[in-house]
Formats: C-alpha cells, structure tokens, sequence
C-alpha cells in the first residue's frame, strides 16, 4: 500500500505520523513545496527573541526513524485519479490513498502598487519582513496575524500603523468585547488605527488610503487573510467550493482522496487553525486505513498579542455570560438554552487556559450547565464538571 | 561523582489546590509542584518540553497535567509525555511533605 500526502505543514506532516502511529507499515510520501523540515507557522508571528524562529514540527531522525520518505522542495502540479498516480516534473507516484493538505495562500491586494506589500504566511515570509523591518511599518489587515504582527514590531520600538477595510480590528473569529480589549491595548502601545478605509494605492514610500491620507512606511505588509488554492483539486475533477469538499470521514468526492487542515471545507466550513490541522490530519489518516472515523473535533484557537494571551473553543455567538476573574483575566460563556456551546479568554499569558480547557470539556459532555454558576468566578469549574459526572 | 541533593523547601501544602499545581522558581530555575487528588505531592521540571511554557498554568486532572498552550500533556508522577505535541518528557525531583511543609530535593 502507498500513502502519499501533498503539503508538508501542519497537517501532512502529522498525517505522516499519525498513519505510522496507527501501525501502518507500507510506504508513506511525504512532499512539500517548500525547503528544508516542516515547521510550525504560529511563531512566525510571536517570535521569541529577535529575528524569526523556525520551529520545526520534527528532526530528520524522527521521520526516517518513523519511515518517511519526505520530499522537500516539491510542488504537486497534478493528480491523475483515474490512474492514481500524482504527477511530479520527472516522474508519476503511484498512491492508494491520498491526503491533500496544501493549506491556504495569501490573500492579494489588488491596488496599484500591490507588489510592495509583503506576504506574511511562510518561515521565507517572516524572514523577509523582519529583515525589512528597520523603519515605520504599515500592517494592511487588522486580523490574527495583522494584529500579531502589530505588536511584535511595536515590541521592537518601530512605529505601527495598521490600515483596516472593516470598522473594528479582529473582526471574524475573535468575539467583541475581547477584539476591543486588544485594540485597546494596541492603542495603549502606540500602534496607530485607520479603520473603514480602502487602499488608493502602496509605493516604495508608504500606503495612501482612498481618502487621500498617506502613511509613510519603509515596509508594508499584507494581511487580508488567506484563500485555499484550489487549482490542483479541481483538474483532479474533485468538487470544490470555498475549500476542497470533504465529508465527515474528511474524503472529497473521489474516495481514495482526503482533503484536510486549511485547504479543506467540511460541510462548507473552512478552519484556518493549528489545532484543526493537527486533529483533522489525525483523522484523516485514519480514515485513510480504512477505520471510518468522523471527525466531531471542537474548533480552538488561541493568539498571543503583547503579554495578552486568547483563547478560544466552539463558535462563540451573540449574548455570552462574563466571568471576570479579580485579576482581570475574563472568560465569556456562550450557551445555547442550557448547553455550553463556546467559551472564549483574555487574560496575562496563558491565565485563561485552564478554564478554556474545561469549558471544552463541558461542552463536549453536553449536559446543561447552570448560568449564575458559569458567572461566578469563585465557583471552580471542575466543581461543575465534576458535578455532573457524578450526576 | 554523585550529585548532592539540595533539599529546598517549596511551600506549604496548603498553598497547592488539590488536584493543582504552582510555580516554583528555585536558584534561577523554574519548576511546577503538583498536588494530586489523593493530597501526595510532585514535582517536576516546570517549563513545557515543546516551547517554554509554564505547567502550572496548566489543567491538572488526575495524575495528569495539560500544558496551557498546545495541549500536550504529561503524567507529572514520572515525567512521561503522554500527548503530543509534548514529545520529550520532563524531568522530575523526588518531594516529601514533613508537617506540611514540601520540600524538594533539586
Ligand atoms: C503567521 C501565522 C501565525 C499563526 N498563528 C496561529 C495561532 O496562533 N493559532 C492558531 O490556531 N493558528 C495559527 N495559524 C494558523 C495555522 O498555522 C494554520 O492553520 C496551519 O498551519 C494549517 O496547516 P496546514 O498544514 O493545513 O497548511 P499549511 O501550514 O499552509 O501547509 C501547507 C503546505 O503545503 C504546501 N503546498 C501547497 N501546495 C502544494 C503542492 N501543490 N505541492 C506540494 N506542496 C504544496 C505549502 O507550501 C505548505 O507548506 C497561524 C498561521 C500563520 C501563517
Ligand atoms: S508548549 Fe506545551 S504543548 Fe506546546
């Protein structure tokens, strides 16, 4: 049996193992475009000292002690389905089952000028940024990774200015009060906010916004967020949509073919999580042996601005329940009737991880919860958990 | 040679949560103390082997600690990585509780 997996990120690369682990023993490929060991992407933008760290997701001895025949600095032009074959420039690989985990590009600006901007996704990336970072920057883009990027810089003394199409900062995924408690502390640090402005255009000598105002800057970055490539996918024939479709056992529409981690699309949503990679790989792989799995994983994700640490699980909806604790970390609770759905944190470091983690679980065990309970931050939530086990 | 062990008194039992862990910073290290439902005490390295992150802020359940930040966990009576992305295990130091005082041996 061949496995071969395309994208050596987060995802493939835990698919890699994950087969190994479940005790496959035939031949597993492992190709990625980019060079050198896979690495991990979220400290590209929460770098520990100066300059960019590559954390690598695993050593050389790792994935030949586990078997794996990694092939760095190859670019997948096409699959054959009917053949089972993927097509490399001298060659043709022949697969049982195929994992495609090609994650998701930048998104480009389309203003004049776009080719000043800088991309923010790949270790090569973050290299080119932080290099170029010696003077005022402008961060186009007031996401995760904008905002991320935002403080580091201003960590580093450099002045800020990030340029923001929508009204508020953190605008998809993050809920409110806490997206305003960041921007807050943004403005504390001095970055500099230009919200509901479109982009006339980007030169060598800054950013001008559509209502004439220029913003000097010696480096611009773009962060707009990220789209799936889908290219391959559909020459392959394979249904597509805003991500590859996959169904609940993480197979598109040919069922020797896997789609997971940023590419994928699993009843038409697309996560663009470390942790969604990791499980959904996880899966993915063994579904490839055939185990029929579903994949019911939460959604989680957590950012690191400044010394401010966020976390959060579930899909967070409107009218959530606060507990702020008396050091001004704050959890908010989202309850649908009497079930936990989402829990979402804001606190110094890691501060809200313990309470995040056992909202998961009584979200998880979905029994109903109690509302003054969750708001009373000197009710322990493992008294709730462990109550209702014992229940 | 053999190492002298340095007995060092951490805190009391008390200032440990049953089923809960503090940090213990020791002679410019950092070390979490876990006290396990049963009231028996622990101690190991107190920094991640994945990144350098704090256990104490993490979830403790059972005999088991979950780091803050990924996930991964460990079984902190023997140090053993039990989930990834926590790979490498952590080092632990013997601990004995006299009137309750903890005190490690580093
Ligand atoms: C700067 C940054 C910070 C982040 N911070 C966080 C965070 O704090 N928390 C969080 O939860 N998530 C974070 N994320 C998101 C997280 O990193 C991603 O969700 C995760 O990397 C997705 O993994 P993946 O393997 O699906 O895709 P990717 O990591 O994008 O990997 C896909 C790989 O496939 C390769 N590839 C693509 N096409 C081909 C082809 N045709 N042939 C061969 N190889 C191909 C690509 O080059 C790439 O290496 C961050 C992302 C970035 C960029
Ligand atoms: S730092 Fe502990 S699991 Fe990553």
């Amino acid at each position: 049996m061949n496995m071969i997996i395309i994208g050596a990120g987060e995802c493939g690369t835990r698919a890699a193992f994950a087969l190994r682990e479940a005790g496959f023993s035939g031949a597993v490929t492992l190709i990625g475009a980019e060079h050198g060991l896979p690495y991990e992407r979220p400290p590209l933008s929460k770098p520990d000292g100066d300059g960019v760290q590559r954390k690598t997701i695993c050593d050389q001895a790792a994935l030949e002690g586990a078997g794996i025949a990694y092939m760095p600095g190859t670019t997948i032009a096409a699959i054959d389905p009917a053949l089972r074959i993927v097509r490399l420039a001298d060659r043709e690989l022949p697969y049982d089952k195929l994992l495609i985990a090609t994650g998701a590009q930048p998104r480009r600006l389309t203003c004049p000028g776009a080719e000043h901007a800088l991309d923010f996704r790949s270790h090569a990336d973050a290299a080119r940024v932080f290099a170029g970072a010696t003077g005022p920057v402008a961060i186009i883009g007031a996401g995760l990774i904008g905002m991320e990027l935002a403080a580091v810089l201003r960590a580093r003394g450099l002045p800020v200015t990030v340029i923001e199409l929508g009204p508020a900062p953190l605008g998809r995924a993050v809920p409110p009060r806490f997206a305003a408690r960041l921007h807050q502390r943004h403005e504390t640090e001095g970055v500099r906010f230009h919200f509901g402005q479109a982009i006339a255009g980007i030169d060598a000598a800054g950013v001008t916004l559509a209502d004439g105002t220029h913003i000097p800057a010696t480096l611009t970055v773009s962060a707009i967020g990220v789209v799936p490539d889908l290219g391959l996918a559909s020459l392959a024939g394979l249904a597509v949509g805003n991500g590859i479709l996959i169904n609940a056992r993480l197979q598109t529409s040919d069922p020797h073919i896997f789609a997971a981690g940023d590419c994928a699309a699993i009843a038409g949503q697309r996560y663009e999580t470390w942790r969604n990679a990791r499980d959904q790989a996880q899966i993915a792989a063994l579904n490839m042996l055939g185990q029929a799995q579903d994949f019911a994983a939460l959604p989680w994700f957590w950012s690191d601005q400044y010394d401010l640490g966020l976390q959060v699980v579930g899909t967070p909806q409107d009218a959530p329940i606060l507990r702020s604790h008396p050091d001004g970390t704050e959890i908010e609770f989202h309850l649908q009737g009497d079930r936990l759905i989402a829990a979402a944190g804001l606190g110094r470091g890691n501060a809200v991880a313990r309470d995040i983690k056992l909202a998961e679980m009584l979200i998880a065990g979905g029994q109903s919860v109690d509302a003054a309970s969750l708001a009373d931050p000197s009710v322990g939530l493992k008294s709730l958990l462990k109550a209702r086990k014992a229940a | 040679m053999r190492d002298t062990v340095n007995w060092v008194t951490a805190c009391h039992l008390d200032d440990i949560e049953q089923e809960g862990a503090i940090r213990f910073d020791h002679a410019g290290r950092t070390y979490a103390i876990y006290r396990a439902p049963d009231d028996s005490v622990y101690c190991t390295a107190g920094l991640c082997t994945h990144e350098a992150i704090h256990l104490a802020d993490g979830l403790v359940m059972d005999y088991e600690v979950e780091c803050p930040k990924h996930s991964g966990a460990f079984d902190y009576r023997t140090g053993e990585a039990l989930r990834l992305p926590a790979c490498a295990n952590l080092k632990t130091y013997a601990v004995e509780v006299v009137q309750g005082e903890v005190r490690v041996a580093l």
